[in-house]
Parts: structure tokens; sequence; C-alpha cells
């Protein structure tokens, strides 16, 4: 039974919040590898990409709320989403015309690209301030749980609660989906292939016949999506606040890197090991502990770190993975 | 990077030009809004000049990237609160034995983990490594939170940290150098020698980690609680002890000054004095060094590294030499700001301030000029004031033809972000159009 309970609590406060939290930085680093892969930078404007999606998420789900619009149990966010995407790929578009064009004809060098990301930086966080200022946000209209702690223990008769946010449930359906709907479209279609080509050898893919300017502008699109996906998503999870998009920064590059920079699957894989091991070592283990070691009364709280240090965590896994394994987990690329 | 590096064809009266226009925006602010905002912003110029020399130093002279400059500077912000506070009585005797010996078991740790690494073969070598690390770490924390607490303990309202040493301010500045020299040296050598980008990802992580130490390390500079009442450095007087000076009065008065706005302007001149003999030593050091073998080196290590790696130089070593160099120059700023402010804040540290901005400043001053880097930083920290101060009187206007209401209000209110468009916009003009910058390298 004490077993059953310790199960549930680390079912409760680490393996379901991780596996949310971890489809989250996924899609992030998914965005991050494809600029990666594809234009050969590492692109510092996600982050705030990511905050300017979600804010125009945020203004459509406003309009829709006052039109009356909603989408039953569902937060209303899902169905502004196809805007905001639609309205962030187009300033990507828009961006690349403008900034990055010039630099892919001069062929400039990745470090001067970097630079150039955080230009771009700098006028995405001031349009996202312009659009929704600086204070936390909470957007989430929907239902609240797909299972709260009254249910719970009704369903089992157990005295440790387990909730499951629905939130939690939403992120992890739509991350599938859009990582589905990702694969098919770079193993199946004509466009994804070209991408692949493009991404693997650049000469011979131009070489190829292969049209850079489309496999740029649809590698944009694709980025704008995720990155307004994967910022919605945590902002329904956690709430809106465009500092915060700015510090997952880290944390989405280490997912890219430990995954293996420019590999998706490997972002994907990065993803989960950077939210289980983050939320496994700032978790307080005390009462798990009590569970399986009945006789043990521990004095503290039997965390490793503060959560304050959460950031620290995916910092040493990036800089373990570049000791030992400069390529990441699954192979990646290294220009 | 390395086609547009060649010498240009600029004018000799080019750099007095530009400092010209400089010292004639600082003039008019100070017959504009007064003496005392003008030294204030010359002042945190010249300490984002120190900043941006550093970062120029990385970027510069050998293209690395430095994403953390945040974390260096914050980290060199220490050096003042633990060498020139006063002591805490009774922390150091209380917990510092705990510290001392918590920091010594992890170092222990890591390095015998290090040796099993390297010495060990097989399947038991990983076991043993982390098997060290995990004893290594759980000892530490062992020793560490029961010292940690004793120390918190100790008059909580006002101390409740470790203290100082009680030592000269100027002093803290070149261990706040050494500082953040350290924690470089540990970040270069990870991830230099990698993709030229993984530099500026690890910086940007160790930046995030020392804000985070400083805001939560209670025991060290009382965290968010802020330690306040640094102690000035050597020459710079007090304004209460000039105001209190009759023969500081009498001088005031014969000048026809009010005493209590006299002595915040002395303050200031002092500072400012302090701040241009670090400067000149800096600019000296570093001009001396570009035009030595080892500055010829650095830029041709930067302009084609293949070739400098096939002439013999060993390009990771100096990149590790000059990125720990840069940062020490960041770290001394850091020391130095935290001396003018008077005051510890880690929740100030913002890296869009802090980091970005500082690269803003080298390359619209020009990357790899280090009067450049000089000027750059006190022209665009007098924007940036600038531009929160303008911001809402262009808002406004721009605002004007909207009808008064919810959109009007939204776009008057979110006038103070303009700053973070003009920066964009600024480094993005000039890395497309100038990419040398103000004052281009020779």
């Amino acid at each position: 039974m004490e077993l059953i309970n310790a199960l549930v609590a680390v079912t409760n406060y680490v393996i379901i919040p991780a596996t949310a939290y971890g489809a989250q930085l996924a899609l992030g680093a998914l965005g991050v590898t494809l600029i990666y892969s594809i234009l050969r930078f590492s692109n510092f404007a996600h982050g705030d990409t990511m905050a300017f999606g979600t804010g125009v998420v945020i203004l459509i789900t406003w309009g829709f709320q006052a039109m009356g619009i909603s989408f039953g149990p569902l937060p209303t966010a899902l169905l502004a989403l196809p805007f905001g995407i639609a309205v962030t790929a187009a300033l990507m578009l828009g961006t690349d015309k403008v900034v990055y064009q010039y630099y892919r004809k001069v062929r400039a060098a990745p470090v001067v690209m970097v630079m150039v990301s955080v230009g771009v930086m700098f006028v995405m966080n001031a349009l996202t301030r312009f659009l929704i200022g600086v204070d936390q946000i909470n957007f989430d209209d929907g239902t609240r749980f797909v299972i709260n702690a009254r249910q719970w223990r009704d369903m089992t008769g157990l005295h440790e609660p387990l909730t499951l946010r629905s939130t939690q449930v939403i992120t992890v359906v739509t991350a599938i989906i859009t990582v589905a709907a990702l694969f098919w479209f770079l193993g199946k279609t004509r466009t994804g292939k070209s991408m692949r080509a493009f991404s693997d050898n650049e000469d011979l893919a131009l070489l190829s016949g292969i049209d850079p300017n489309k496999v740029v502008a649809v590698t944009w699109i694709i980025t704008g999506a995720l990155a307004t996906i994967a910022g919605t998503l945590y902002g329904l999870d956690k709430s809106f606040k465009a500092f915060t998009y700015f510090q997952l920064l880290l944390p989405i590059f280490a997912s890219a890197i430990v995954g293996g920079i420019g590999n998706p699957v490997g972002a994907i894989a990065g993803g989960f090991v950077i939210s289980f091991s983050e939320v496994g070592l700032t978790y307080a283990w005390k009462k798990v502990a009590t569970y399986l070691v009945p006789s043990w009364e521990p004095d503290g709280l039997v965390q490793l770190l503060s959560t304050d240090y959460k950031y620290a965590v995916s910092f040493t896994i990036l800089i373990l993975v570049l000791i030992f394994k400069p390529t990441g987990l699954f192979k990646g690329k290294i220009v | 990077m390395s086609s547009n590096r060649q010498a240009g064809e600029t004018s000799r009266l080019r750099a007095p030009l530009f400092f010209a226009i400089m010292a004639a925006l600082i003039l008019l602010e100070g017959f504009t809004s007064g003496w005392n905002s003008a030294l204030g912003i010359l002042n945190m110029g010249l300490l984002s000049a120190i900043m941006a020399l550093g970062v120029n130093m990385q970027w510069g002279y050998a293209g690395l990237f430095n994403a953390g400059a945040m974390g260096f500077l914050a980290l060199g912000g220490l050096a003042p609160v633990l060498i020139s506070m006063p002591p805490t009585p009774g922390a150091f005797s209380g917990g510092g034995p705990g510290i001392m010996a918590a920091f010594f078991v992890a170092i222990v740790a890591v390095l015998a983990a290090v040796w099993i690494w390297r010495n060990l073969r097989g399947k038991t070598r990983g076991l043993a490594v982390t098997a060290v690390l995990i004893v290594g770490f759980f000892t530490y924390r062992w020793l560490f939170d029961p010292a940690v607490e004793v120390i918190e303990a100790i008059n909580p309202s006002a101390q409740g940290n470790l203290g100082g040493l009680g030592l000269p301010t100027l002093i803290s500045w070149p261990v706040g150098a050494v500082l953040a020299a350290g924690a470089a040296w540990l970040v270069g050598k990870t991830a230099l020698g990698l993709r030229s980008d993984y530099l500026a990802i690890a910086t940007l992580g160790i930046a995030e980690i020392i804000v985070a130490i400083l805001k939560n390390e209670q025991w060290l500079d009382r965290g968010v609680l802020n330690v306040n009442g640094i102690p000035r450095p050597w020459p710079v007087p007090y304004e209460i002890d000039l105001q209190n000076s009759p023969d500081f009065v009498a001088q005031m008065q014969a000048w026809g000054l009010d005493p209590q706005l006299g002595s915040t302007i002395v303050v200031k001149l002092a500072f400012l004095v302090l701040f241009v003999i670090v400067i000149l030593a800096l600019i000296w050091l570093t001009e001396m060094s570009l035009k030595s073998p080892w500055g010829r080196m650095m830029r041709a290590i930067r302009d084609n590294e293949i070739s400098a790696a096939a002439m013999g130089k060993n390009v990771t070593r100096r990149h590790l030499q000059i990125f720990v160099l840069g940062s020490a120059v960041i770290g001394l700023a850091g020391a130095m700001m935290i001396s003018l402010d008077g005051q510890m804040t880690p929740t100030s540290y913002n890296p869009l301030r802090y980091t970005f901005l500082i690269l803003v400043m080298v390359i619209v001053g020009g990357s790899g000029n280090n009067w450049g880097s000089i000027l750059g930083g006190v022209l665009i920290w007098y924007v940036w004031v600038k531009a929160g101060d303008w911001g809402p009187d262009i808002m406004g206007a721009l605002a004007a033809p909207f009808p008064d209401g919810g959109l009007k209000d939204h776009l008057i209110q979110s006038a103070p972000h303009m700053r973070m468009l003009v920066m964009g916009i600024i480094l993005l003009m000039v890395l497309r159009f100038s990419p040398r910058g103000l004052l281009p390298e020779k």
C-alpha cells in the first residue's frame, strides 16, 4: 500500500508535470533545431518568437471571449491557435525577407547570423511588449481538471492525492499531433524531402534543382507554427509572462543540443531528458521517502536542489553533453 | 566576417568628430536637464564602456560571442560585498568552517571524479564516478546546510550574511575581475573548441545561474534582501560629510551653488575621475597588447582560424585566454558599478540590459576598436536612457490621431518599451549597412 502511495506521489508531482513540460520543451527545441539544420545558426530570437505567438493567441482568445465564442470544455485559446500561427508565420516570413535574406546572400558566418538574431530578438521583444505588456496573464478558460483529488480518492480509495489537469492532457495530445504531422511532412511530402536534402547537403540539393527560397520559406512557417504552439501550451499549462519565455531559451537550447542539434528526433528526446531531470532534481522527495521508509522521518525536504536553480540543471546537462558527447545523444550535425 | 575586416579608408577626423558629438550631447543634457543628470548618464555610460571594452576583446579581437556578460558582471559585483563590507560579528566563526569544509569536499569530489575518469577503464568507471559524485554531494549538503542556518540566523533584519573583510573598496575591484575570470575559465574550458555558438549558449546559461545564486544564497549576499551601504572607493566623499563641512558650504556659496546640489555633483565628478583613470589604463594596456605579436596573432586567428592553426597556433588556447581576459574586464566593471550604486540588488540584473545592450554598444561603436567601444558605450547608453524619456512623448504624438480610448491608452502605456525597439533597429541597421561600426578597426 505504501509503495502504491509512493508511486502515486511520484506520478503526481514528477511524471505528469515533467511529461507536459517535456512536450513543451520538445516543440520549442524542434523549432530551434529546424532553423539550425536549414539556415545553420542558433536562433536567439526563438524564445521571443514563442512569446509573440502566444501574445497574438491571447489577444484573439480575448476577442473570441468578447464575442461569446467558446470551445466547450476546452480552452478557447485552442480555437485561436490557428490564427496565432498564421500571424506569427507571416511575421517570420517578413523578418526573413527584411533581415535574414541578405546574410544568406553574402554567406555570412554563423556567428554573425547569431548576432543578427539578437537584433531580431530585441525587436520581437518590443513587439510583444507593445502587444500585450509585461504582466503575468492567465488565459486558460477550459475545464480545470480531468481528474481532481476528490474523484481520485473516490475512485481508488488511496489517501495520496493525484490530479490530472486538462492543460496537461491537452499539451501532450497537441504535441503528439504536431510532431506526427511534422514527421509526416518531412518524411512523405516533396517539400519535406527537399528540406531534408537541403539540410544534409546544401550544394547537392541546389544542384538537383531544389528551390532554396521555398525551402527557407517553409522552414520559417513551420518554425513560427511550432513556436506558437509551444508557447501557447506552456502559457495554458503555467501562465504567460514575456520574460519567462526569454528564459526558456536555455532549456530549449539545452534540449536541442542534448538530443543532437539538427536532429528532430533528438530534439524531442532532449526535451524529455531536460524536463525529467529538472523536475526530478528540484522535487522535494520527503513524502515519497516517508512512504518508502516508514521508520525514517527526514528533517529536511529531501530536495536535491531548490527550484530557483532549475536552470542549473539544464546547464549542467548541457555541459556534460558538451564534454562527453558534443554531437548529442542522437547524432546531430557539427558545422 | 573576414571579408569586411580589411583596413578601410576612413577619415582621420572620424573619431574626434564622433567624440565631439558625444560630448555635445552630454553638455546639452547638462544645460537642459541639469548637471546631476548629465553626470549620472556619463558615469553609467563610462561603466558601460568598460563592459563594452571587455566584450569587445572577446567579440572584436576573437569573434567569440559571449551571451552571458550579465553573469560575469554580477559575479564581479559580489567582490565589493565580500571585500569591503564590514564583517558580520560571529558569522565567520559560526558558519565559516562549515562552509569552507563543504566547498573543500565539493572540490575534492570533483577532482576525484575527474581522476577516476582519466585513470579507470571499462564499466566500473561510470559507476565509480557516479558514486563519488553522489557521496560528495550529500557530504557537501550535510556540512553546508547547518553552516548556512547559523549564518542566516545572525541579525537577519540587517545582516544574516557572511559579511565582508572590511578592506578598502578599491581592492575589491581587481578581486571582482578575478572572480569573473575564474568563472569564465570554467565555462571556456568546456565550451570553447566546439561549434562557435555553443559558447554563446553556455554563457547564456552560466549568467542565469550566477544571478540565481546571487538571488538565493542569503548567507552570501542577503539574496533579494539586497546589501546596502557598500563603502565608496577611497577618494570619493559622502554627500552628507560635504554638506556638514563649513569650508565646502562656504566655497559652494562663493560660487553661487546650492551646497546640496554641489555635493552630489562633486561626488559624481570624483567617480568620473576614477572611471576615466581605469578606462585610460585599460585602453593603454589593450592597445599595447594589440600592437604586440600577441595582438597580431589574435587577429590572425580571428580572420582565418585554419591558416593560423596551420602556422602552429593553438587556437582554442588563445580563445580561452582572450575569453578569460575579456570576462575579467567585465567583472571589474561589475565591481565598479556596485561601488557606484552603493548597494547590491541581484534582482536588477536583466540580460537585455547587461548582456545584449553591451553587444549593441560594441557593434555600433566598431567591433575590434577599443575607442569605438568607449564611444558606443556612452552613446548607446545615452540613447537607451533618452529613448525611455522620449518614448511617451513620441508615442503620444503618434497616437494623437486615434480617438481617445482603449487603443490610445494602450499605445501610450506601452511607450517605455520603445527602447527595446530602438535598440533592435539600431543593431540590425548597423549590422546590415555598416558592419564595421562607427569607428572601424584600423
